[in-house]
């Protein structure tokens, strides 16, 4: 029998623990193709960070590095100055990368590191039970915004991929969705340029993905397709932010 | 090898790169600035990185990276920015990975002052970060012992995959002194195959990780830390006895204080009073034997511990003394450097009294 459909190579056999409707086991997997698809399995070097994606390091195939919240990029750092023949990416959230980790994700990108970064963004803190985000919508509900967000309590939400595109030093930055098939494919080839510039030592890239949490949004599956679509794509407007010469 | 006067903070990076460290991450803090200097111009005409990073946070991480990777690596601060990198401390030795940190003393809470200190011996020996776990810290006393144990630090960091500590002070990092750099012997240290290096499908993908849901995992790993650590407790304590043997008065102290110490002896010994020093080389493991051994004999009628702190080793001196003699303190505070005078009129009190 012919097979049209397979697991890639780059993911190892343990299931996700990921709720369901979750767009993390969507993005593992279009992460996983781009290794197989470039054939950098056996140099890449994972950084997981904290968050719903803490274990990382069991559905990557390759060597895996946990780092603390927020500090993925600083420790991708260290192994890419010690390694730099080595493919060394991070996957973080947006509770990791745009809040605690602020400061890490801004200096590697200025420093023009040579990593590769996956930005998930679904608005919400997920694994610590649905807290306000620096990306939460105005007027989203969290357990820490129970009457929406309030600009004037907590501010605005930050729009990393614009925010890192003003750097001269950052080489790619674009953000994706996973929200449609179409949109889905769209991510594919993001994720794999990001990992291509990284081949071809041309610096930072980071691909923000925006992605969904029907468990602590409330919703179910399919509505909470809708909302990316609907509410989070004209607050982050997807495209190329910035690309290098 | 001959003799080369030096500025204590430049040994220490010296050292570091003659043990064979070829990656440094660090962020400017007085009064270790000349150790990043160092390394910034000397690591890269050697294949090595120098990087500053934007923090003391992220400047651990990155060693914890670099760790994780294989590398020789350390980075140098002082006390408020060891501080801030206890989170990355804590992660390094939960994983298990081997490092070495600089941290020159100076004076504290909170910006405290950027004289020599010795507040950071809880910090240090007792933890610092959350959780169980134990560094090893060493404690030099003249520049000579600050480049032979940075050289020894390394291998003792791999043999045991455990991050070390060098815990000096603004005095020992600022002051000048012949030294010497010969290699440490050679150590028989274990292969690092649990690096992650690229996972080429000859052995499963490494992990480097310190997280584990499961609590009797967590503890099953944590015994294993603390299996190692009582091994390193019976084999690497290290320290020094001076003019012990009829001493009267024992005095613990270590770093620069231990220095003046040595001085207040021989005053002492005009005045008929016999005073001996216990001086821990190793801070964590603590060498409580000696000071065990000591509180047991007759002769000796009372210990004093000397800090340039408000008194914290003074702890790790009476558990050892375990109530079987008087145990007196004298300290000073970040900067207030103790003379001989000083020490010499608390010894003459404590005579008095005992």
């Amino acid at each position: 029998m012919k097979v049209v459909f397979d697991k890639p190579k780059a993911l190892t056999e343990t299931p996700f623990h990921y709720c369901p409707g979750c767009t993390h086991g969507i993005i593992h997997r279009l992460v996983a193709e781009a290794i197989d698809d470039l054939n950098i399995q056996d140099k890449a070097i994972g950084v997981a960070p904290v968050g719903c994606s803490v274990f990382a390091y069991k559905y990557f195939g390759c060597d895996m590095h946990e780092a603390a919240h927020g500090r993925a990029p600083a420790v991708a750092t260290g192994i890419k100055r010690v390694l730099p023949d080595n493919i060394v990416f991070t996957y973080q959230g947006d509770g990791d990368l745009a809040s605690i980790g602020a400061a890490e994700i801004v200096h590697a990108a200025a420093r023009n590191e040579n990593i590769t970064v996956i930005f998930v963004n679904n608005a919400i803190y997920g694994m610590t039970g649905g807290q306000m985000a620096p990306t939460t919508l105005v007027g989203q509900v969290t357990t820490t915004s129970p009457y929406g967000r309030d600009p004037k309590l907590a501010g605005l939400p930050i729009k990393v991929s614009e925010m890192l595109a003003t750097l001269d030093g950052a080489y790619y930055i674009e953000r994706v969705s996973v929200h449609d098939v179409k949109h889905i494919k769209q991510a594919k080839k993001a994720i794999k340029k990001a990992f291509e510039n990284q081949v071809n030592n041309k610096g930072f890239s980071l691909i923000e993905v925006l992605s969904t949490c029907p468990t602590n949004w409330g919703m179910s599956p399919s509505e909470a397709l809708e909302w990316v679509k609907d509410s989070m794509v004209p607050v982050y407007p997807l495209g190329v932010k910035k690309e290098g010469e | 090898m001959e003799k080369v006067l030096m500025k204590g903070n430049e040994a220490i990076a010296e050292a570091a790169i003659q043990a064979g460290c070829k990656y440094f991450f660090g962020y400017p803090i007085t009064p270790q600035n000349e150790i990043p200097a160092y390394m910034a111009k000397k690591l890269p005409k050697i294949g090595g990185v120098f990087l500053q990073a934007e923090s003391e946070v992220s400047a651990i991480n990155m060693v914890y990276g670099a760790a994780g990777a294989g590398a020789r690596v350390m980075t140098s601060s002082s006390s408020p920015g060891i501080s801030l990198k206890q989170e990355g401390i804590s992660y390094i030795a939960g994983a298990g990975l081997p490092c070495v940190i600089v941290n020159i003393v100076r004076g504290g809470p909170g910006l405290g002052g950027i004289q020599p200190a010795q507040s950071d011996y809880f910090q240090a020996v007792k933890g610092g970060g959350h959780g169980d776990y134990n560094l090893i810290v060493y404690a030099p006393s003249t520049l000579q012992e600050m480049v032979s144990l940075t050289m020894e630090a390394f291998d003792i960091a791999d043999m045991y995959r455990n991050p070390v500590m060098i815990l000096g002070d603004g005095m020992l990092g600022q002051m000048m002194e012949p030294v010497e750099f010969v290699k440490p012997p050679a150590r028989d240290l274990p292969a690092k195959d649990w690096a992650t290096t690229g996972c080429d499908g000859t052995r499963k993908p490494n992990i480097i990780n310190s997280l584990y849901i499961d609590p009797a995992e967590l503890e099953k790993e944590v015994d294993k830390t603390y299996e190692k650590y009582k091994l390193i407790e019976e084999k690497e304590v290290r320290y020094e006895k001076y003019n012990c043997d009829d001493a009267e008065i024992i005095v613990t102290a270590y770093g620069t204080t231990a220095r003046i110490v040595k001085s207040v002896i021989e005053m002492a010994k005009e005045e008929g009073i016999n005073v001996g020093l216990i001086r821990p080389i190793t801070l964590w493991p603590f060498p409580y034997k000696p000071v065990r051994e000591y509180a047991d004999k007759d002769h000796v009628k009372a210990f004093m511990s000397v800090e340039m702190s408000k008194g914290q080793m003074i702890e790790d001196i009476r558990l050892g003394v375990n109530g079987k003699k008087d145990v007196y303190f004298y300290g000073r505070t970040g900067g207030m450097v103790p003379t001989p005078d000083d020490i010499m009129a608390e010894i003459r009190k404590i005579v008095k009294e005992v």
